[in-house]
């Protein structure tokens, strides 16, 4: 508060130096100068009364808003486990306790399997992703500005959308064998048109006064697509990336499922699979609790600060809440 | 009738003859002549322009006043190069004329200054003068402080101001603005008016004025041009000869506003008689 008020101090003090000025200025050019002509003081009251005011949030707000809803939301859902598990709702076998779960995590830990699991899954969803990423931009950007390739492209685009990718795992087997480039292209094929779509969407969202006011001061053609255009398209396109982030580790899952060979490392679709088979339902459950975890952590940790970084910037955020 | 103002009966007379002398005196004019505009396909084209012979002095301020359907947006457009006269000609000195819209259309992703810094690099200025020139720009338009400030930041009078500053960074001759004001409150707006008024004066730019408030026509032009709806013919142009500064409350502004209105209504009743 007490910065806020200094520096108002001095842009008053600021204004009142400019006011002189003009008011010397207007009595050389007319004999009318009086209070009407005191414009700058004038002005700067107008700002000051208008200017938007932006909120900062403490930290215990922040805490208490953003970090706590989450963690009660978890602990309800570990009780309501726990009392059908005491309550005996349904054989052990079928429901394991919370505790085994937890067991089982130590255990990979103890084992150091843990972080190998999670890395080579990791590692294979962010690559594939930075794959698709290379190949849907340079796409996305032309369906949606060249009118022939959208008619053709964007219906296929939408549609392979709304296609679970687990459906690429068998063709893509046959088409590549049991190995990392299967995988990687079923990653593409899920992520590629989601993507593109986010880049679409995000272009056609661009109001057509930005690129007529870009027009006005010179942009056009390459020109007008890197300053004007791909800014102004960003907030869509970073909602694409992150939803390709959720359709790559979505599809690599699938693949980890389906696919399993000695060639492939363990990964942790792999895991889950195997504890399957071992009838091991503690470590079914760790496996997906791992996988919604991983896909939730790179999101927060990556792609929910790029966006609220984007929205931010644009005043798109401030009243988001 | 105030003794301060004078207005012109015949203007057809008046234009033609502003267009007639020798190239010295048109030279580094907006010059309109007899420019046509219709859309739609031909056979079934709509003329929104008519004929419009125009031309506007360097340096002077004149506002194309109208009602709805009278083609002043697209007459900018046509001067702006935004789009093409379907008949006559348009010149322009110095090239392409600054725009300025009635949304601020300040693009968001950028700060109040590195809007300015984008019109300016885009015309080719070297990276090292457009920070100081930006900064320079932002005070004669009094927002020395809001260099490093976001679009969402700014009131919308602040906004305005920044596309005003943003628009004189082209370094255009010629200045056209589209109903600027129009979606600002009226203390604001007022004020604006006599900020655009000593900037006009301060930098010697034409400025070719849309607007269909009356009073704001009268409040800021040397010349008032009333165009005619659907199609846009230009139907009379009066001389403001009240002195700057002027307050939209004068009297003399208020007694030419009245007799521009009688004028303005004439012309939309004919519609309702078609």
């Amino acid at each position: 508060m007490a910065s806020s008020e200094t520096t108002r101090g001095t842009a008053v003090e600021e204004a009142d130096g400019e006011k002189q000025s003009i008011q010397k200025s207007a009595e050389k050019s007319t004999a009318k100068a009086g209070p009407g002509q005191d414009l700058a003081g004038l002005e700067a009251g107008l700002d000051a009364l208008d200017t938007v005011q932006i909120k900062r949030v403490s930290p215990v707000e922040v805490l208490v808003q953003k970090v706590l809803p989450p963690i009660v939301a978890v602990a309800v859902v570990l009780a309501v486990w726990k009392v059908l598990v005491v309550a005996k709702v349904t054989d052990d076998y079928k429901l394991p306790d919370p505790g085994l779960v937890w067991d089982a995590l130590r255990q990979l830990w103890l084992q150091g399997e843990l972080f190998d699991i999670v890395w080579t899954s990791v590692s294979r969803g962010l690559f594939g992703f930075l794959i698709a990423l290379v190949i849907a931009t340079p796409l996305g950007l032309i369906v949606a500005r060249v009118k022939f390739i959208r008619a053709g492209l964007g219906p296929i685009l939408s549609g392979l959308q709304s296609l679970p990718s687990v459906a690429w795992v068998p063709p893509a087997v046959i088409w590549l064998g049991l190995n990392d480039q299967m995988m990687y292209t079923v990653i593409l094929l899920g992520a590629v048109p989601s993507i593109a779509n986010g880049l679409v969407a995000g272009i056609d969202q661009v109001p057509p006064l930005f690129l007529r006011a870009g027009r006005t001061l010179g942009a056009r053609g390459l020109v007008s697509a890197r300053h004007i255009l791909l800014p102004a398209a960003l907030p869509g396109y970073v909602a694409g990336l992150k939803q390709g982030w959720a359709f790559s580790w979505r599809s690599l899952m699938a693949a980890e499922i389906i696919a399993k060979s000695p060639d492939l490392g363990l990964g942790l679709g792999q895991y889950l699979e195997n504890q399957r088979n071992n009838s091991d339902m503690a470590g079914v459950l760790l496996g997906i609790l791992m996988i919604l975890v991983v896909g939730i952590a790179i999101e927060l940790l990556i792609f929910a600060p790029i966006e609220r970084r984007v929205l931010r910037s644009r005043g798109l955020l401030a009243s988001a809440r | 009738m105030s003794p301060a103002l004078t207005t012109e009966k015949d203007d057809r007379a008046d234009a033609a003859a502003a267009g007639s002398p020798g190239p010295a005196d048109t030279a580094g004019s907006v010059s309109i002549d007899h420019v046509h505009k219709s859309f739609g396909r031909p056979g079934a084209a709509q003329a929104v322009l008519e004929d419009i012979n125009l031309q506007v002095r360097p340096g002077e301020f004149v506002c194309i006043l109208g009602a709805s359907g009278c083609g002043k947006s697209t007459l900018l457009n046509l001067i702006a190069d935004l789009d093409k006269p379907s008949a006559g000609a348009i010149e322009v000195p110095g090239g392409r004329p600054a725009l300025m819209f009635q949304e601020h259309a300040l693009f968001p992703w950028l700060t109040a200054g590195k809007n300015i810094e984008l019109a300016l690099r885009l015309r080719g200025m070297p990276r090292a003068e457009r920070r100081p020139r930006a900064e320079r720009l932002l005070e004669l338009v009094r927002l020395g402080g809001a260099y490093g400030k976001r679009v969402h930041e700014l009131s919308g009078g602040m906004r305005q101001r920044v596309a005003l500053a943003r628009a004189l960074a082209q370094d255009s001759s010629v200045l056209l603005m589209d109903e600027p004001f129009a979606a600002l409150d009226a203390i604001t707006r007022d004020v604006l008016h006599e900020e655009l008024t000593r900037i006009w004066s301060e930098t010697g730019v034409s400025v070719l004025f849309v607007t269909h408030n009356v009073r704001e026509a009268v409040r800021l032009a040397e010349r008032v041009v009333l165009l005619s709806s659907r199609p846009g013919r230009v139907v009379r142009e009066w001389t403001v000869d009240i002195p700057q500064p002027r307050r939209i409350e004068d009297a003399a502004v208020a007694d030419l506003s009245v007799e521009i209105t009688e004028e303005l209504r004439g012309e939309i009743r004919r519609h309702g008689q078609q």
